[in-house]
């Protein structure tokens, strides 16, 4: 194990029951996350991309141990936090924080903010009276509220402001590893860059690692370090930011690269232009999921399924074909 | 960070809030003379023993059926009249609200707090425990329910204390499923993830967070059930398994005055009112109490 990795996951497979059968057997399975192994490094911002539905939300929350996976390991640092009990994970979420996409909708309607931000400092017992007090003021500011905002009620802030007690409820407890579902989706436009850089700003701070989950790829390009790309509950293709944005191998991920809009609108670019729907994660393609839509599949992207390969430089891609 | 600012987030003392709350309370009008009704019956069937003007449960025969002070032939020392064995019927009221109240209180306090627990912890956990909880819930709710608290007191003997165990034993299933339809609905709450990912315990989610968020419906069948109770202790008592006589309340004095009801309609009128008044008084305090519960609802009015 490389000393600086921090997250590692080893063939992380979670499978809902979709609709009961007989005696509440399920009769179908979606395949939400389907063999997914990648490692997370110490300081780096991993981006996860993707349609929605193609099981990164789903990753992230296996990765907090939210969810419990059908099979699969999650190591973090060093440790196999499935195998932790209820104390001990307890424990260990302090090391690792959770930033929702609605932020509104994870805080407790009649609480106020005050009592939002010191709720998990209350919980692990880090702090109380005035201490705890002044160390909720000092979060407040530190995401860039004011200590008055405390005395409020989640439902009387703007939508960024929300998203900023999020953040500043994430990072109470002084945590290493972050995952950031969608963070900015559910923010206005006008404050999207700022909530963004905030992020950034907390990550040189505080020396955070995060795992960046987004369907938007101007915002992974902004933030990530290395960026993987999901497709139907698997992993296509990983690689650092540049590579992959330079050089993207996966026919999946050129064509995700190519709907991006461009700043110059009379730069024409070749439009890739994807047929067909996305398959049900019910009942997956077999071989390379993306065979049905893929313009270059041949015979045995149907049959085999392809295996996740570096092709040099810590570039990883899965297809037969390139 | 300067002293003024942490000082903002000093939270508000709880007798400010109980201001506020009252000052709420004033505003609703109707919710306010409720409360205000519940407190004068609460308040006289506390004080029972000193402004009740008679003894509750021994009369001059002679004095029997007198009508209301204000009517022809009545009596200024029985304001509300006397029944058939010459009892006053206002001190009656007044010591039957007792019985009838804590009756209500008792029952629906025992029965609502194991029925929520029970509710909670099924939803919550689900799977077996779920299904375990809820079977014995619905054999249980499965009998009828008069018969089953006919039977209970049949063999504990009757008397208040046994009628309020039976009631409880036949009371609780309500709670257990209203808890548990409402935490259903939000166990999977990005609130509730959310207070997992910061890891509070299952207690800790449980009664910090899953609990005041579903106590405003909760108390709607509270309130209801209290009502349903003093109820069901006056179909009880009507049918001589509930309060014995000489013991007054409100339920045995309908039943007992039933037979007069042509010729002596304030034995069935008085107690009537005061049950009916005292159930549509719960009801509206408990709507006040619900809007009071909930700050988003709050600011919307």
């Amino acid at each position: 194990m490389a000393l600086n990795e921090l997250v590692r996951v080893e063939h992380l497979v979670k499978y809902f029951p979709a609709g009961g059968g007989f005696l509440g057997k399920p009769r179908a399975f979606v395949h939400a996350v389907d063999d997914v192994s990648f490692t997370i490094i110490r300081g780096e911002t991993f981006g996860l991309v993707g349609e929605s539905g193609c099981g990164k939300t789903t990753t992230g929350r296996l990765i907090l141990r939210l969810l419990d996976p059908t099979s699969g390991k999650v190591i973090y640092d060093g440790q196999d936090i499935l195998r932790l009990d209820g104390n001990a994970m307890r424990h260990m979420r302090r090391k690792m924080q959770l930033i929702f996409q609605d932020a509104f909708s994870s805080f407790d309607p009649r609480k106020k903010v005050f009592d939002i931000v010191a709720e998990p400092l209350r919980v692990h017992g880090l702090a109380s009276g005035s201490q705890l007090r002044e160390r909720v003021a000092e979060l407040l500011v530190t995401v860039g509220l004011e200590p008055r905002h405390g005395e409020e009620y989640p439902h009387e802030l703007s939508s960024g402001q929300k998203q900023c007690v999020g953040i500043a409820r994430a990072i109470s407890l002084n945590p290493e590893f972050i995952v950031a579902d969608e963070p900015i989706s559910a923010v206005d436009v006008s404050v999207r860059a700022q909530v963004l850089n905030l992020m950034k700003d907390l990550q040189e701070k505080l020396g955070l690692t995060y795992l960046f989950i987004s369907h938007d790829m101007s915002v992974i390009r902004y933030l990530s370090d290395r960026v993987g790309v999901m497709y139907v509950g698997k992993l296509v293709e990983y690689a650092p930011k540049s590579e992959l944005f330079k050089n993207p191998i996966h026919p999946y991920s050129k064509a995700l690269l190519a709907a991006v809009p461009v700043e110059d609108p009379d730069q024409r670019r070749e439009r890739e232009i994807l047929e067909g729907d996305v398959p049900s994660p019910v009942n997956p393609p077999n071989g390379c999921r993306f065979h049905t839509r893929c313009k270059f599949a041949s015979p045995v992207c149907s049959e085999e399924e392809p295996p996740l390969l570096d092709r040099g430089g810590g570039h990883f891609v899965a297809c037969h074909s390139f | 960070m300067s002293q003024e600012s942490v000082a903002y987030l000093t939270p508000t003392s709880r007798r400010q809030r109980a201001v506020s709350a009252l000052h709420r309370l004033w505003q609703d009008k109707v919710a306010f003379f409720a409360a205000v009704f519940l407190l004068i019956v609460i308040f006289s069937t506390l004080a029972a023993p000193w402004i009740s003007p008679h003894d509750p449960a021994v009369g001059k025969i002679g004095n029997r059926l007198k009508p209301p002070a204000w009517m022809e032939g009545g009596d200024p020392n029985y304001l509300l009249g006397t029944d058939q064995q010459g009892r006053d019927v206002l001190s009656r009221i007044i010591w039957g609200g007792r019985v009838s109240l804590t009756v209500g209180f008792v029952v629906v306090g025992l029965a609502g707090a194991f029925g929520t627990l029970v509710g909670l912890i099924s939803g919550y956990f689900g799977r077996w425990v779920d299904l375990l909880i809820m079977r014995i819930v619905d054999v249980q709710s499965s009998f009828p329910g008069l018969l089953v608290a006919l039977t209970f007191v049949m063999v504990l003997g009757p008397g208040q204390w046994n009628l309020i165990a039976a009631l409880t034993f036949n009371g609780w299933m309500i709670h257990a499923r209203m808890a548990r339809s409402q935490v259903l609905s939000m166990r999977e709450t990005t609130m509730v993830e959310s207070a997992r990912a910061i890891g509070c315990t299952t207690s800790q989610t449980l009664f910090g967070h899953i609990l005041p968020n579903i106590i405003s419906p909760l108390i709607t069948t509270y309130v209801l059930e209290m009502a349903h109770m003093i109820g069901a202790e006056a179909t009880m008592s009507f049918l001589g398994y509930g309060i014995q006589p000489p013991q007054a309340s409100w339920g045995l004095m309908i039943g007992e005055g039933r037979v007069y009801i042509t010729n002596a309609w304030w034995l069935v009128t008085f107690p009537g009112l005061a049950v009916a008044l005292t159930i549509l008084s719960l009801n509206l305090v408990g709507n006040w109490v619900r809007t009071e519960f909930d700050p988003l609802h709050r600011s919307r009015h």
